[in-house]
Parts: C-alpha cells; structure tokens; sequence
C-alpha cells in the first residue's frame, strides 16, 4: 500500500495553493523544515514571516495579517501552536473569528523521541472549546491535501492536526473533502469503529483480520471533530451489536466524548481507546509509545471482542 | 482643514465628558487609564488618521487598536463623537448584549479595528496589519497604543522584536506611560522603567512627549512619518485620571465607580 508523509502532503498543498492564491500567507516558529513549510518559504519569500521562536506573537500577528484580507496558516508542532499561543487564539482569533488556519504539526505521540514536553494529548481537547473553532484531524496525506484545501476555502478559524510519519494512503481519492462530514472506510455490521488520525488505519486492517472469522467491522473516519454531523454518526452506529471510538489523543476531550455524547441515552455498547489521562514519554520509536499507551491493533481487537462476546 | 489646537483641545474635554457619563454612577469603569488617552485619542482620531465614518471598513483607511484595551471608553467616546455608532450607545456600554462591550469588540462595534483586553496582544495584531497592508502597497499607517503596565506582558517584546526585524515603518506606537498600574505605581509594584532604553535596544525610533499637551503630540504624529525603515514609538507621559481632579494620580480609579457627588463633581469640572 501506497504511504505518505501528512506533514510532507501539507507542505507541498500550501505551494500549490500559494500558487492559486496570492492572499495566503503562512508564519512559522522556526520548525519549518519539520512542518514543511519550508517549500512555500523557498518559492514565496515575501508572505513566509518567520516569527523566530515565538508562538504567542506569530498567532496574534497572523490575527493581523488576517484582518488585511489574507489567509494565515500559523505553523508549529500541535502542543506550541495550540498549547503555547492558546490565550493568542482564544482572545485575538477565536472572539473575533479571523481566518487564521493554526496547523498543528508532529501532534499525539508522534514526535517519539522528544516525550512529554513535545507530545500532544490534549490539544484537540483544548482546540474544540474555543468558539467559533473548527477542528479536524485527516487519517493520511490525501485526506490532508483534500482538508488543507477545504480550509482554505472555509471562512474562519481552524486547527488542523498533523502526524509526523508515514501514513497508509486509504481515503477515497474521488471523495470530496467537506468540513463536519465523518466518511466509511470500510462497511462492516457487527461492530462499528470510529477512529481518526492513525487509528482509521488500524481499525481497517483489524477489520481485514476479523472478516476471516466471519466478523463484519464498519470503519468510519470522523475526521470532522468541531463540527460534526451528528445525524450522520447516528446513523453509522445504527444497526451494530456496540461501538469502538480510537483516537491518538486523551480520552479527556476528544473523540470518545464526542461519539459518547451523540448516542447518549441509545443504549448502545461502547469501549474507548485513547490516551488514559496522562503525559507521554520518550521513546526510541513510535511502536513502543503506541503499544505502551494501549493504542495498537491489539487493542482495537480486544474491544471489540468486548463488544461482541 | 486640520482643527487648531483650541478645537482639539475642545474635543478632548468632550471625550471625557463621554467617559464619564459612560461610567456614570454605582458601576466600575476604567476612568483612570481612560482619561489619560483624551489628548491622545483626539489627535489621533480627529488630526492625524485617514478614515471614514461612514464606511469603516474603507480599505485605505489608518488603523488604531488599543491594546490596552480597558481603555475602551476612550475609544468609544472618539467613535461616538465622529458617528461611526449612535451617540445613545454610549448610555447602554455593558449593558446585557449591548455594542459596546467592557474590551474592544470588532465584531460588535463599528470602527473597532480588533479584539483586545487581554493584555499584551495588540501590538502583535497591529503589527501583523501593517506588515498586511505593506504587502498590499497600501500607504496605511497602524497606530497602537499600550499601557506602562501592560509591557509586563512578554509578548509585547515578542511584537517589539518582530517590528523591528521587519522593519515596518508603517507601525507607530504610543506608550501611555502613566505610572500607575492596578495595584499602585509602578515604579513600586512592578516597574517597567527605563522606556526609551529598551525600545531602543530594540530598534525603535523612540521619542517622548508630553501626552497631554496637543501640540507636542500631533508634531511627533508628523515627524514619524519622515522616519524610514523602523517600527516608531512615541513615550507619552501621563496623569492616570487626568481631567477628573480627585481621580488623578490615584490607583483606585484605575476601574472604580463614582457616587453621584463624584458623577456631578467630574462633569463639572469638564464643563
């Protein structure tokens, strides 16, 4: 199967729309050569700012840069960009919804080796109760190409989360991108999964596994965090003996709350994955964090054996 | 025709009169740091900037933000004046979902350029407008104001940083540097002083005025336009309180409320 880098796919997305659209701008902390925005700084010297290492004004400046008609992608890794500059992003751009696109780079547990003080479990959390905000996650680099273009067309604020490695290509390349859309994988009626960011891969390949021993796994990509169709999931977790939500994130604040939330009260069985309220840590590579923090194939197995014993 | 200095003078007094009809009687108000910007705020608005009331967001207009943005009611009270809003507004500021908001609110105010009051964040926001409008080719300048206090905030030498590495001389400053802050005098609570020496430092053209006297300040207002290649900063020295007699110079009036003696005794003395 076919990988891509999300951070290499968004790079390259922000050339070509820097190319289209001479309004975008895009602001960095000094980590352009991870976040990739160093492609549109090679091209487009003049509307690349590099803040230095300075989160908080990079937010506040591209909140200003927005209030003259441009589009500002401010850059860092997800725990500076959404952690470091959230009064920034709160106050200058989520009160007054500027078109400021705050694209949270190497987020979750992907940045391994650098442990808890770069590592990201809560910044989706924090992101989805700013007003006003919208906050997504794509599973793979054509879904990243397809969102970093939808939110350049969408008129306000958002946070995009980023993962640092290679991701299997498996989003439909003829299916449109739309904000507040949760999209099938993979359709199954035993169980539905519904995963996002590197989990939509895995729930997919348990679901190959399980089909050999007659066990049907829906995988839904909710991709959508704020907003999100809530008929729409209603309607994937109809008609399944439960539910499994699976998310590189905190179970505080993200995607279990949220699908908990939209079928509370149906009666239906759901297990969690996520990150159980804690911090991450350094590692030698990315397996070890997610095997550690419980979010592997084996743990998607394993609640969905929960659900349908 | 640019007023005299005799009918900036006039507005100055009007603005307070604003002010303190605004804070009215039995509500807390920010009379303190509001005051100290009439002078200010009138050469700013009704001198100096290119803009339009009747089409705020004219693309070629000036910019001011306050990012000390407590000081609301200065703001108000110039806006008010020029009819970018009813002046019946002014009697409803913080009512229930009323236009004029306790801090700056663009989205609800006609001629509010950001949202500000969490201190420290405006000059970054101004400072990215300019940069904006520069690669635009636009000839707008940004005006910004921040209070003595609120460059405690480290953001502010973030912005400071960032102007001066840009080099946006379409940026200019003014420092209310009115000694007080909410707790007490600066110098004792927590003084941010040397001023100039660290503007400097920081690549700024600096120059101080006393930001009181009309004629000193739209002469500095002139001279930075003649000033290429840096961000500039005017240091305007002030009287938190000024034009209330009994409010001047004390901390308790930074957002204190009047009685009606104290309501009569401000209005009178404006008169």
């Amino acid at each position: 199967m076919n990988t891509q880098n999300p951070r290499q796919v968004y790079g390259e997305t922000l050339l070509e729309l820097g190319r289209e659209n001479k309004n975008i701008v895009v602001l960095e902390a000094d980590l352009s050569k991870s976040t990739m925005t160093c492609l549109f700084e090679k091209e487009f010297p003049g509307r690349f700012f590099e803040m230095g290492i300075g989160e908080a004004n990079m937010t506040s400046f591209a909140g200003g840069l927005s209030l003259t008609g441009k589009i500002a992608f401010t850059n860092s890794f997800a725990v500076f960009a959404a952690g470091r500059a959230f009064d920034q992003i709160r106050q200058g751009v989520g009160i007054p919804k500027l078109n400021v696109k705050i694209v949270g780079s190497s987020a979750g547990l992907s940045d391994f080796g650098d442990g808890s003080t770069h590592q990201s479990v809560e910044d989706l959390a924090i992101m989805r109760a700013v007003p006003n905000m919208t906050v997504l996650v794509p599973m793979d680099g054509i879904e990243t190409r397809k969102m970093t273009r939808a939110i350049t067309e969408h008129q306000g604020p958002v946070y995009m989360r980023l993962n640092r490695n290679e991701l299997p290509d498996l989003f439909p390349e003829d299916q449109e991108f739309k904000i507040g859309e949760s999209y099938l994988i993979r359709d199954g009626n035993d169980v539905v999964v519904f995963a996002n960011g590197i989990m939509v891969s895995k729930a997919v390949k348990v679901a190959e596994t399980l089909e050999k021993d007659d066990i049907s796994v829906r995988v839904v990509n909710v991709s959508s965090l704020k907003p999100i169709n809530e008929d729409a999931i209603k309607a994937f977790a109809s008609g399944v003996k439960g539910i499994v939500t699976a998310e590189e994130h905190s179970l505080i604040g993200g995607l279990a709350d949220i699908i908990t939330y939209i079928l509370r009260g149906k009666g239906i069985k759901i297990e969690t994955i996520g990150i159980d309220d804690k911090f991450g840590t350094s590692a030698h590579n990315y397996d070890e964090l997610l095997e550690k923090y419980g979010l592997t194939e084996r743990d998607i197995l394993s609640a969905i054996g929960k659900i349908i014993t | 025709m640019k007023p005299t200095i005799a009918e900036l003078e006039k507005i100055a007094r009007t603005l307070r009169l604003n002010i303190i009809t605004m804070i009215g009687v039995g509500q807390k108000g920010h009379l303190g740091g509001s005051c100290s910007l009439a002078e200010i705020v009138t050469a700013l608005y009704f001198y100096k900037m290119d803009h339009d009331p009747q089409n705020p967001q004219w693309e070629d207009r000036d910019r001011f933000l306050l990012s000390k943005g407590h000081a609301a009611l200065v703001q108000y009270a110039a806006l008010a004046e020029f009819g970018y809003f009813p002046k019946k507004e002014i009697e409803k500021v913080k009512c229930l979902d009323a236009m004029l908001q306790g801090h700056p609110d663009m989205q609800t105010t006609p001629g509010i350029e950001a949202n500000t009051g969490s201190l420290g964040q405006g000059l970054s926001i101004a400072a990215g407008m300019a940069a904006g409008l520069r690669l635009d080719g636009k000839k707008s300048k940004v005006y910004c104001i921040v209070g003595d206090g609120e460059i405690a905030e480290g953001q502010i030498w973030e912005a400071a940083l960032a102007a001066s590495y840009y080099q946006l001389d379409n940026l200019v400053a003014i420092l209310d540097k009115n000694g007080l802050q909410a707790t007490g005098p600066i110098k004792d609570r927590y003084d941010t002083n040397p001023l100039a020496e660290k503007w400097k430092a920081f690549g700024w053209h600096v120059t101080e005025v006393d930001g009181h006297k009309l004629q000193e300040i739209i002469k500095a207002l002139d001279d930075m336009d003649k000033i290429k290649g840096q961000p500039k900063m005017i240091i305007a020295s002030t009287v938190k309180g000024r034009g209330v007699a009994f409010a001047e110079h004390v901390a308790a009036f930074h957002n204190g409320q009047l009685t009606e003696e104290q309501f009569e005794q401000a209005c009178a003395g404006l008169l």
